[in-house]
This record gives C-alpha cells, structure tokens and sequence, in this order.
C-alpha cells in the first residue's frame, strides 16, 4: 500500500525537472488551457453540454489518432477532428434528448475509427498511449503556434461575444428576443469548445477531457452564481488542477491526467461542501 | 374576416397620439395555412391589449414579428414608426415562468442586467463611473417590482413568482417603448399572478407604455384590458372586452357554439374547441 502511495506521490528530481525546457513549455501549455477551460467551463454547464464536450473529445482523438497513420501534426489533426465534431454538435436541435443520441451515435463511431487508426499506425506506442490519456511528452510536442493560435482565437471570441453568449447560454428565449443570434452562437460555442477540447487533448487525453472542461465550471457552480465570480473561481480551479497536476506528475513518472482529475475532482467536492455549509 | 371594431376611446386616441405599434394589412401564411389575413391594428400609447386564441392560432407568431424575428407575408408592420429590427430596444419582451436548472450561472441582477445590455457586443462598461450608472440602472428596476431582498439571490433559488417579478424588471430596465408579454402569468399561484399583472399595470399608468398581452386566460387581467385581439384558425376580432367576448362573437369565430358566461367579475367561455379559459390551481 505504502509502495504504491510513494509511487504516486514522490520529488524526486521534480526540482531537476522543472529545470528543462521541455516540462516548462509543458507548464506553459498547462496554464494557458487553464486560462481557456476555465473561461468556457462555466458557459458549458450553464448549457448542459457535458455530453457534447465528451463526444468532441473522442472525435478530437480520432483526428489526432488520423494525423499519426498520415504523418502529419497530431496538434492539427485533433484541432480539425474536434472543430468538425463540434461543428456538427452545435448544428443539432435544441432538444436534449434528441441532441443526446446524435452524440452517443457520432461519438462510437469515432472512438472506433480512432481505434482501428491506432492499430494501423506502427510508430512509438507512446504516441498512441498519449492521445487516450496524455502525457507531458505530448504536450510538449503540441505545436507552439497552434497553442497560441487557438487559445487567441477563443479569449478574443470571448471578449468580443461573451454577453450575447451569456444571454443566449443562460436565457435563450428572452435572447431570441432580444435579437441575439442564438443558433448562430451555438456553432459558434461549438467552435470554442472544439479548439479548446483539441488543446486539452494533449496533456490529460481524450478520455479526461471533462476533468478541464466541465469540472471546473461545476465546481464555480456550487460556490457561486455570479457569472464573473464564477469564471474566476472555474479558471482557479482549472489552473490549480492542471499546473499541480502536471507537477505532481514529474517525480513518479506518470500521465498528466491522472493528478489532473484528482486534485479537480477533489476541489469540486470542497466547492460542493462550502456551498452546502452556505445554503445551512 | 376582416370585420375591425375598435373601441371608441382608442379610436380618438389613435387619431390624436401617434401609435407606437402600428400593422397594417398583415397577412401570415406558411404554404397553404393562413393564420391571418388582413390583419390592422393601431396600439396607442397606454393601451392593453389582450391577444387571446387557441393553441396555433398565430399568437406567438404576431409577438415573433412585432419583435422583428419573422417577417410578414403581406403588410408592414412599425415600432415607434419604424420596422422592428432585430435587437431592438424598443421593446421590452416578458416570458412564460420556466423552470431553471439548479447550476444557473446566474444571480437576479444578472438576468435584469442582461435585459439592459446582454445583447451587446463587448465586455461592457469597464470604468468606475458607467458601471455605477448600469449598477443604479438595474438596482433602480429591481427595487420598481420590489425585488431588492433577493438581488443578489441565485436566480434558480428564487419561487416562480420571484422570477416573474424579475423578468417584470428585465423587460422594464431597457426603458422599452412597448412591452410585449407572452403568457407571464402561466403557471403561477393567484397572488404571483395579481403582483406581476399589477407591475405591468402600473408601468402602463406611469410612463404610458402599451402593453401586448398574449394570454389563454384573459380574467387575471381582465379589468386592465383596452381591448382583445381573438384569433381562431385564420379568423379574427379586435375590440373592446364587451364587444368581442360574446357568445355571439365566439361562436363565429370558432364556427361552432361557445357560449360566454358572466360569473361575478369572471368570464367563462364553454364549448370553444380547446378551452382557453382553464383557471389555475394553486401550485399549478
């Protein structure tokens, strides 16, 4: 017990590590998918698109699993399978359960073709392992300049769209009203969280995509229902979990994702008890 | 049916103050469907107009293109003499209650706030000064429909009541010059339903703006109503109360017999097709 406790947890050579220049610009990609996670995660609860966020994963992984049997950047190929996937996601119908299965439906269909895609491929099995659950030599390998190309896409959308987005994600009918593009800023949403999903990609994985994209926002959810308070709270907790998580997992050697979901897991449950001990 | 009664008052009105709603010979059709045709109507400043029909009759429809998201078949339709955009800030739009998922990133001076401003393009005011002013704005709107103890309450928190009395405020904040409601009352208690009716009444006395009122229930507002505007299936009258709620009137329309009953300082429709006039339980 003991054994494996040490194992998750050690600095040895941690110190060391954060000396080369591959683990920081690993940090460095860490933070700035903190900063756009935790920017969008309250507007993904807000919308209920937990599931939608998921199946833009699996299709991200099916681009990037496509990109290494093609030899091209995996960054791009999971960009581009993620922002289609996305794009089809936000065309749906508003109705959820309809939405639902679309989703389930698209999303198989992708884990299985990323699947076959793998076993075609016959280069570094650390490749493959990396797309499912991250590493940081994946991260480090995401191209510099489709990182800032993305995360500048989505804060500069935001700035320029976010109260329409609000109105639309919280009130779509009184937005609608008010002449606020609601479908449009459906793809729209759905374009941010395709390029995020793809950027998330790489450090936790596909599988644990949710663990920055939803979680954080949840966890603001609980704490408060101001929407400012609440994004600063989410883009916390998203850094938190995944600048610690990316740290944590120095020392033993082991995937980003796993340290990533546990600390934003355990911030979520410590969101939830202050909100409980609030509402007495 | 093109028969257009008007009400004597707003007849004058209508001839001495410009109206800020104005349709004139609007025609609605999808294909072969014509939900109206021929369709005039002149709202003067401080009118009430109740817009009453049953499911599919068109009366979401008409609220849709005075709020500029359809267009008209036929007819031209004018907001404060101009057509209605979309996004305009002429009109304030009031909802049916809903229900709210618990983890609404949203406070009560949020979805006011939103009504000011949500559709704008930019992060909004960033200095000291404009946002005390949109803070005062929207504090100002809250307190006008009492809703200052639960300002900073999470929105999903609040009764249906609360957030009727809200959607009163987010319509009002944007100083809109006509509002237009689309079934506010639905499903709320009878004393929610007496306040929100009484918060549009009262910014009708006040700042004089015209209230449409799309209703399957006309009693709650029944003594606030200049006049209705019945729709059933392609059909229409316009007129006061008195006028167009008869068994006479009603029974044309539906082309079958309804009969309209006087219970106190209720009306009763029976026999309409579907019943619009079905009274609220309690915790319905």
């Amino acid at each position: 017990m003991n054994d494996i406790f040490d194992r998750l947890v050690s600095f040895d050579g941690t110190g060391e590590l954060l000396t080369l220049p591959f683990v920081q610009r690993a940090l460095i990609a860490a933070a700035v998918l903190g900063l756009v996670a935790g920017l969008l995660a309250p507007l993904v609860v807000a919308r209920g698109m937990a599931f939608a966020v998921h199946g833009t994963s699996e299709l991200a992984f099916t681009g990037g699993a496509a990109a290494l049997v093609l030899g091209i950047e995996v960054g791009l190929g999971a960009v581009l399978g993620s922002v289609l996937a996305a794009l089809v996601f936000g065309l749906l119908g508003l109705r959820q359960r309809e939405r639902d299965s679309v989703i389930g439906v698209v999303l198989a269909f992708g884990l299985g073709l990323g699947v076959l895609l793998l076993a075609l491929y016959d280069g570094r099995a650390s490749n493959k392992f990396g797309l499912l659950t991250g590493s940081i030599v994946s991260v480090d390998s995401t191209n510099l300049w489709v990182l800032a190309a993305c995360a500048t896409v989505v804060v500069g959308t935001l700035v320029v769209w976010y109260r329409p987005l609000l109105f639309a994600s919280t009130d779509p009918g009184v937005a609608a009203a008010r002449g606020v593009p609601v479908r449009l800023l459906s793809s729209l949403f759905a374009v941010l969280i395709g390029l995020t999903t793809a950027l998330a990609v790489p450090a936790v994985g596909a599988v644990l995509v949710l663990a920055v994209m939803i979680t954080p926002g949840a966890a603001a959810a609980r704490v408060s229902a101001s929407p400012l308070a609440g994004t600063v709270i989410a883009v916390v907790v998203a850094e938190v979990a995944l600048l610690g998580g990316t740290v944590l997992s120095l020392g033993p050697g082991l995937p980003i994702s796993g340290y990533v979901a546990a600390i934003v897991f355990l911030c979520y449950l410590v969101c939830r008890l202050i909100g409980r001990v609030r509402a007495g | 049916m093109m028969t257009v009664v008007r009400s004597p008052q707003a007849a004058t009105d209508a001839a001495s103050t410009h109206s800020v709603v104005s349709v004139r010979g609007a025609r609605m059709a999808f294909g072969e469907r014509v939900l109206w045709d021929a369709l005039d109507l002149e709202i003067v400043p401080g009118e009430f107009i109740a817009v009453l029909g049953p499911n599919g009759s068109g009366k979401t429809t008409l609220l849709q293109v005075l709020l500029g998201l359809r267009h008209l078949t036929a007819g031209e339709v004018l907001v404060d003499g101009r057509p209605p955009g979309r996004g305009s800030d002429r009109i304030g739009y009031i909802p049916q209650q809903s229900t709210l998922e618990a983890d609404l990133p949203l406070r009560a001076r949020d979805l006011v706030g939103l009504g000011l401003d949500g559709h704008r393009l930019g992060l909004g005011p960033l200095g000291p000064g404009a946002r005390r002013v949109r803070r005062r704005r929207i504090d100002a709107a809250m307190a006008e429909v009492g809703a200052t103890g639960y300002a900073d309450a999470p929105l999903a928190r609040l009764s249906g009541g609360e957030q009727q009395r809200l959607r009163v405020a987010q319509a009002l904040v944007g100083e809109p010059s006509v509002l237009l409601c689309d079934e506010p009352l639905l499903s709320l208690d009878l004393a929610s339903q007496r306040t929100v009716a009484m918060l549009i009444e009262i910014r009708r006395r006040t700042a004089g703006t015209p209230v449409v009122f799309v209703t399957h229930e006309i009693n709650p507002v029944l003594p606030l109503v200049d006049r209705v505007l019945y729709l059933v299936d392609g059909q229409f009258r316009i007129g006061p109360v008195e006028e167009v709620m008869t068994t006479e009137v009603l029974s044309e329309l539906y082309g079958t017999r309804v009969d309209v009953l006087r219970v106190r300082d209720r009306l009763v429709v029976v026999g309409a097709e579907e019943v619009p006039h079905h009274v609220h339980g309690p915790d319905e």
